[in-house]
């Protein structure tokens, strides 16, 4: 317990660094935020033409796919926020600087996690926001406890399952040395595609997100269960179970770290 | 022109070393137009009527969009162009006795043709093998096609204009990241990148098609399968051309411009 509050603590003191040392570039972080948030608007966008066209799909309405895209927006920034250290992992094995991570008596998640918080994906945040409150506003939800649950569930479950996805990017970094390029299709993709609800894309891929890369169950079924289109409980819980991801993921990676013999730099 | 052919040639062959990129990026294409057209049926299934193409001709255009995306991606700038203006190392460039707008011109060109060179083909194979209607149709006929063919190398040549822009203003700007991040943003969702331009509402289309950016991806990838009449397509390639011209000459004269009047502070 002791160790965890240290652990904590320090990870304070990892933000508050990091906060201040982005600060000293107000210009630069500001326009980086705002091309974050120009980047969604721009799916955003999208969503709203073929709206203009269509009236529905696979029988959602425009605002309760908005509502679906902003929940999966918001699951993926705060995972990018906080766990971006994974994400530019590849140049902290080349540079060498792993292997310093490695010398100093704390764990190594915490020091990856703490090596980078990109509090400039607020542009997105901001944007997953206004979307959702319109969402909410539009699709009448009737809101009860269970369904605020769901919400907190969601957040909770898509962020461990996008954290889980760069913790296994950057594990597979100790074998190739390198970032692989393809795994951007299960970080961006999903965050490109989850636009929709999974369930428009398809039987198949709507198998492979429940049971492969639990994309539908931190979005497609509990969005099911705030529109009441199911009523069953579990589907509360479902997004929790989502964070079960993270186990084969901190696998990969404890048998990374195992067999990591340093880049050499 | 020799010169400038030779940059070209130089360039070109540096592009196709880089295979495996080429490979994962192939990957990640593939993916792309498989959930794009996998979004569009479910919008199909919801609405048939409400298309403004057919289907097939709208999977046409989102295989040939992914296999040719480095010809036409606006966020693939050279890096190499902004750090010179940046850091200063231009000096050289600029004591070379050629103009630097042609000499990047045809670095830009030929960094673009490599990359789409080394990804277009497979992923046209495969899309051609789809089933119907999911997969790439054949051409609409022969005039079609060599009319897609004019309009491709058109519509890079525009966007590539449109780099210049970028990094020539950045001569006067110093910082290139708000300019880029505007320009990209605006090039993706104007250009047609993230729905075909034919899917919003006409009173927009009508201004949009007249903008530069629909001079880009927009006009070949909708010849390719005949959805637009003889007079539209007449219309395009001219708007085409007059955007070429327009956007050019003033790059070239902005360019010019900044070379008389740069001060480099050493270093």
């Amino acid at each position: 317990m002791d160790k965890l509050c240290r652990g904590l603590r320090l990870y304070r003191h990892y933000i508050s660094i990091n906060i201040r040392s982005a600060m000293q570039y107000k210009m630069s972080f500001f326009l980086t935020a705002v091309g974050q948030f120009l980047v969604s608007f721009n799916v955003f966008l999208g969503i709203f033409f073929m709206f203009q066209r269509f009236s529905r799909v696979e029988g959602f309405t425009y605002s309760e796919v908005l509502l679906g895209f902003s929940i999966i927006l918001m699951e993926f920034s705060l995972a990018e926020m906080s766990a971006r250290g994974f994400d530019l992992f590849p140049r902290t094995v080349r540079s060498g600087e792993f292997d310093r991570i490695l010398v100093r008596p704390r764990n190594e998640i915490l020091q990856v996690l703490g090596s980078k918080f990109e509090l400039t994906r607020f542009g997105r945040m901001l944007q997953a926001l206004v979307m959702f409150v319109y969402g909410i506003a539009k699709s009448g939800v009737t809101w009860n406890a269970s369904k605020v649950v769901t919400v907190l569930f969601m957040l909770i479950g898509g962020t461990a399952v996008f954290s889980g996805l760069f913790l296994i990017y950057a594990a597979l970094c100790f074998f190739t040395l390198d970032g692989l390029e393809f795994m951007n299709v299960f970080t961006d993709g999903a965050r490109e595609f989850g636009k929709y609800p999974v369930g428009v894309y398809g039987k198949k891929i709507l198998l492979f997100s429940t049971f492969v890369v639990p994309y539908a169950l931190i979005q497609y079924y509990p969005l099911l269960y705030l529109l009441e289109r199911r009523t069953e409980p579990i589907y509360i819980v479902l997004p929790l179970l989502a964070c079960l991801f993270l186990l084969p993921a901190y696998g990969l990676w404890r048998f990374g770290v195992g067999r990591y013999q340093s880049s050499g730099s | 022109m020799k010169k400038y052919l030779s940059f070209f040639r130089l360039r070109f062959s540096m592009g196709l070393q880089y295979r495996t990129a080429a490979l994962a990026g192939m990957v990640t294409q593939f993916f792309w137009g498989f959930m794009e057209i996998m979004m569009f049926s479910a919008f199909y299934r919801a609405d048939a009527d409400a298309f403004p193409m057919s289907f097939s001709a709208t999977a046409s255009y989102i295989w040939l969009q992914q296999a040719f995306l480095a010809l036409f991606a606006a966020w693939v700038m050279e890096d190499e162009i902004f750090d010179a203006i940046i850091s200063g190392n231009i000096v050289y460039e600029l004591c070379r006795p050629v103009r630097i707008y042609r000499m990047w011109y045809a670095r830009s060109i030929a960094n673009r043709l490599s990359r789409a060179l080394l990804r277009c083909a497979p992923i046209l194979i495969v899309a051609a093998l789809l089933p119907e209607p999911y997969g790439i149709a054949a051409p609409a006929d022969v005039r079609h096609f060599l009319l897609f063919l004019v309009t491709l190398f058109l519509g890079l040549a525009v966007t590539v204009s449109f780099c210049m822009l970028v990094y020539v203003l950045t001569f006067f700007t110093v910082s290139p990241q708000g300019l880029r991040m505007l320009f990209v943003s605006a090039v993706e969702f104007l250009a047609g990148g993230v729905i075909p331009l034919p899917f919003l509402p006409p009173a927009v289309l009508r201004v949009v098609e007249l903008l530069p950016f629909a001079s880009m991806q927009n006009v070949p990838l909708r010849i390719y399968s005949g959805s637009m009449s003889d007079a539209q397509m007449l219309r395009a390639i001219v708007l085409q051309v007059f955007w070429l011209a327009a956007v050019t000459e003033l790059g070239s004269l902005l360019c010019a411009r900044a070379e008389r009047k740069i001060t480099l502070q050493g270093g």
